[in-house]
């Protein structure tokens, strides 16, 4: 039980995916301009990613035994083609759900979050209900990494700044100054 | 015939600064930021990212006309997730330290948007000619990013460049630099300074032509 409480925690805070371990940038920087939309697009993403976990678990304890090699390829077509039939059972299911979800649902596919998920769970061979745990802890993380960057650009609107760094490159410094902020949880577990 | 070769020239040439994929796109920022904390790791993950995209470039390109249109996407990743995996299995047999230092993000290259962006955009549209010299200046102006941040992060924190140290003993070192803050401050602050180059130079072209019509 420890051990699951320190998977989540680890993964939502001091490894955070996004502020140190880099991945979903592109969502992270090109999506973050609203505070709503952002943390619906963090929620989407924790879905995918416990569907993920799961998916990817079946796939390591019986099929990948037999044909290492093919890990990667089957990762990626299994997550695109999981997403597109969660797409279609929410719209058939729930549309006010899928109007909520949007075009954030097809896109989560090609970020790059998820596919490091499933491998990272994979190298640390993690079981079925950590895989769960950490899919879990890293979505929150995300969409938390999301919602302050997106409320600092909404707050830096109103200001008065310099043509030449608005855009990407102050988006960047203060993701940078925000994983800052992140490194001060490195000390909140004293193993690694 | 010459406006042929100059196409392709442009083609070439374009990926390097004009529409160079990470400072002017913004794409392919994740392995970007997270393996460039010592040049060579940067300079290998360059190097597989160029290989995957001028492989996938190529082998997209021709069989443009046999992809369905409404599973190309599919198509595309399974093609590049191919060459990932033949770039995997290369650097650990070749370089184990750096793959072991790369870790999951040679996997990822995957999911690298650039490349998919590049087949989505150019390789499934055009002559497997053009593609091929298109991938190698978008690959090459991804190499060149890469190193610049790689080399910055490397002399900043641990002041080294490929692990021969630079500045003696008395040198501390900017640790901050070689960790995760430094990747997302040293690419912004590239991006800054690459934004004043391209106004400062557009700034000169445009006196340039004010000069010549005033003296003309």
């Amino acid at each position: 039980m420890q051990d699951l409480f320190w998977i989540f925690i680890s993964a939502l805070l001091i490894n955070n995916f996004v502020l140190s371990y880099f991945l979903g940038l592109c969502p992270f920087l090109g999506v973050s301009g609203s505070l709503d939309t952002s943390f619906r697009l963090g929620m989407a993403t924790t879905f995918v990613m416990l569907v993920t976990a799961l998916c990817s678990w079946f796939l390591n304890t019986y099929i990948l035994i037999y044909a290492p090699y093919l890990r990667l390829i089957s990762f990626i077509v299994v997550i695109a083609s999981t997403v597109q039939f969660i797409e279609m059972l929410v719209r058939k299911l729930s549309p006010a759900l899928f109007r909520a979800l949007g075009i954030f649902l097809p896109l989560i596919t090609t970020n790059c979050a998820i596919l490091g998920l499933a491998i990272f769970a994979t190298n640390r061979s993690y079981g079925l209900v950590e895989g769960l745990v950490f899919a879990l802890g890293s979505g929150l993380g995300f969409t938390l990494a999301m919602v302050l960057l997106a409320g600092l650009r909404e707050e830096s609107e109103l200001s008065d700044i310099p043509a030449l760094i608005e855009g990407t490159a102050m988006n960047l410094i203060i993701a940078g100054i925000l994983s800052m902020a992140f490194m001060g949880f490195s000390g909140l577990f004293s193993a690694a | 015939m010459a406006t042929k070769t100059s196409q392709e020239y442009e083609e070439l040439i374009k990926g390097i600064w004009r529409e160079n994929p990470v400072f002017v796109q913004v794409l392919g920022m994740c392995p970007m930021l997270a393996v460039t904390n010592s040049a060579i790791n940067a300079l290998a993950m360059g190097m597989a990212t160029f290989f995957v995209l001028v492989g996938s470039s190529i082998l997209v390109s021709s069989f443009k006309s046999l992809i369905p249109k409404q599973v190309r996407i599919s198509c595309f990743i399974i093609i590049i997730a191919t060459f990932v995996t033949v770039a995997d299995y290369t650097l650990l047999a070749l370089v184990p330290t750096v793959h072991k230092a790369l870790g999951a993000f040679i996997p990822l290259i995957v999911v690298n948007c650039m490349i998919l962006g590049r087949q989505e955009a150019f390789a499934s549209k055009n002559t497997v000619r053009l593609a091929a010299l298109d991938a190698v200046g978008m690959a090459g102006g991804f190499v060149v990013a890469l190193f610049t941040l790689g080399a910055v992060r490397e002399v900043l924190g641990s002041g080294s460049l490929f692990g021969i140290s630079l500045f003696g003993d008395s040198y501390s070192p900017w640790v901050i630099m070689i960790l995760p803050p430094g990747g997302f401050l040293t690419l912004g602050l590239l991006l800054l300074l690459f934004n004043w180059i391209s106004l400062k130079r557009e700034q000169f072209l445009d006196a340039v032509t004010a000069a010549e019509r005033s003296g003309i």
